[in-house]
């Protein structure tokens, strides 16, 4: 094969090569299904994408996938909002540092699947439930990223702020805020990818729609093509959902490329 | 009236290994409209006085003054251009500017204009709406210049603001430093480390001692203004030049022979 300038900068060789990790297990997982003893288990990849489709179809999937997708919008929300101001008190203050971080390194460490009980206890049933554990599941983390993000804000740049006589609140919101930001949309990223872990977990208790209540009923009632269908799904949203939030940020913080 | 006084100015760092004296009792004022330098051997303190002025650092004890009223903290009186690069990386040229004016109670329209103003006089003009990662290390510090320069201080503090510049560069942001301070006249105290750059601009070099840093002495440059690259080659500037390396000198090679511990 001829190596042009493209496939020597790597602009067609890498992502052939992302193409062929997916291509070799998905050459494995065709293997595997249509293997004489497989007996039905793994479900092949035509019948479990068949099986989305046909979800699809009849409308189930839509309202999995809006019923999900907004409990993780609002329980992540509701946990960013929490951790922004707190996490840039913990990364600038040494009260802050010392009120906020340990604490919070010390709920880390304990696994959200252990608060499932108590989720129910505290927030019955219904959506409140689900938010809480999406909210536990990534609030801590995003505390101490964000705190991270803002001590290493230059301090040179919170100096100029001070001598232009800004006060600490100004120069939090206006210096420190904004010079993290790029680092921020970054965190906020990873930790919303976490929070499609937490949403299956949140949907094993008394859904009406989700993803996570679909591969429950899956499992239920072995029907397994309904759950690699499934998981299919949420690998594509995750990726499409990372990359599109990439592609913005990009965008938005063009300018701080070189600079940081 | 921008004046500074500063006496018997002590700073003590302590940390894990202990206390490390950084200033040993400096007294000096600048006289309003001013440019004053002073020069060191690195690690000399010389930093630290200048943060200390700008209200970034306290001090372990000694008093500094503006025009009779003591330093507490950072203020808009004193403008500080740093050594490192400290413009918004999120913020244009212009955006920086007005960055400095957004304190100060004016227009949109009075905040751009001012603040095109300032670009104009480091010669930016053209430059305002480029992003600092899109400027040159000279033009970033023209751009620092402009930003402190647009709310009126009465002084401007500079830290090695051209340290990080090539030989070039340097000597011509010097004469933009003086031809700005020629016509704005306001009072500097500029921290160097480069010896011809602190005679080429001031009105009085200082020189100060090794940790503890105290100022050991002080030479006026009685060298006419407006200052001309030509001067540099006089022989009044290289007879200053020597002055200055002779007092730096000792404590230079004093530096050199100190292990660091």
């Amino acid at each position: 094969m001829s190596a042009g300038p493209g496939w020597r900068s790597g602009r067609i060789r890498l992502p052939l090569i992302t193409l062929a990790s997916f291509g070799v297990v998905l050459a494995l997982w065709l293997w595997w299904s249509a293997h004489p003893t497989s007996n039905g288990f793994p479900p092949t990849p035509g019948r479990s994408v068949g099986r989305v489709l046909w979800e699809a179809r009849r409308g189930q999937l839509w309202a999995d996938l809006g019923a999900s997708t907004s409990r993780i919008l609002i329980g992540f929300v509701i946990s960013a909002v929490m951790a922004l101001p707190l996490g840039l008190v913990a990364g600038r203050t040494r009260v802050g540092q010392a009120a906020i971080v340990p604490f919070t390194e010390f709920v880390r460490y304990m696994p959200v699947t252990a608060f499932l009980a108590f989720s129910i206890i505290l927030f019955g049933l219904d959506e409140g439930q689900k938010w809480f554990l999406i909210w536990m599941g990534t609030f801590w983390q995003l505390v101490l990223m964000v705190a991270d993000d803002a001590k290493r804000v230059p301090n040179e740049l919170v100096d100029a702020g001070r001598t232009m006589g800004l006060s600490d609140v100004a120069i939090l919101r206006r210096i420190v805020l904004r010079a993290a930001a790029p680092k921020l949309w970054d965190s906020h990223r990873l930790a919303l990818g976490w929070a499609w872990t937490w949403v299956v977990l949140a949907e094993q208790v008394n859904p009406k729609h989700g993803l996570g209540y679909a591969i429950d009923l899956g499992r239920k009632f072995n029907a397994y093509d309904k759950i690699l269908g499934y998981l299919l799904v949420l690998g594509v949203v995750g990726l499409v959902t990372d990359q599109v939030l990439r592609m913005v940020g990009r965008r938005l913080f063009q300018h701080e490329q070189l600079a940081r | 009236m921008s004046s500074i006084q500063i006496s018997a100015l002590t700073k003590v760092f302590s940390g894990r290994r202990g206390e490390v004296q950084a200033l040993g009792g400096v007294d000096l004022s600048l006289a309003d409209r001013e440019f004053v330098s002073v020069v060191g051997a690195s690690g000399c303190g010389k930093s630290t006085l200048l943060s200390i002025v700008a209200g970034l650092t306290q001090p372990t004890s000694g008093t500094v003054t503006m025009d009779g009223v003591p330093v507490t903290g950072p203020g808009r009186d004193r403008g500080v251009v740093f050594q490192t690069y400290t413009l918004f990386p999120w913020l244009t040229a212009l955006g920086n500017v007005e960055f400095g004016l957004s304190q100060e109670p004016l227009s949109r329209t009075e905040r751009r204009t001012r603040a095109m103003d300032e670009l104009r006089l480091v010669g930016l003009a053209e430059f305002a709406d480029r992003y600092p990662n899109e400027l040159s290390g000279g033009m970033k510090q023209r751009v620092a210049i402009a930003r402190s320069l647009a709310y009126r201080p009465g002084v401007l503090l500079m830290d090695e603001p051209f340290g990080a510049l090539d030989a070039l560069t340097r000597t011509l942001m010097q004469e933009l430093l003086t031809t700005i301070w020629e016509e704005h006249r306001l009072t500097v105290l500029f921290i160097t480390h480069d010896i011809d750059e602190a005679v080429f601009v001031s009105d009085r070099v200082l020189v100060m001692t090794n940790r503890p840093g105290r100022i050991k002495e002080d030479i006026p440059v009685n060298l006419g203004r407006p200052r001309t690259p030509a001067m540099a080659s006089s022989a009044e500037f290289r007879e200053l030049h020597e002055r200055v390396l002779a007092a730096i000198r000792d404590e230079a090679m004093a530096v050199m022979n100190t292990v660091e511990h």
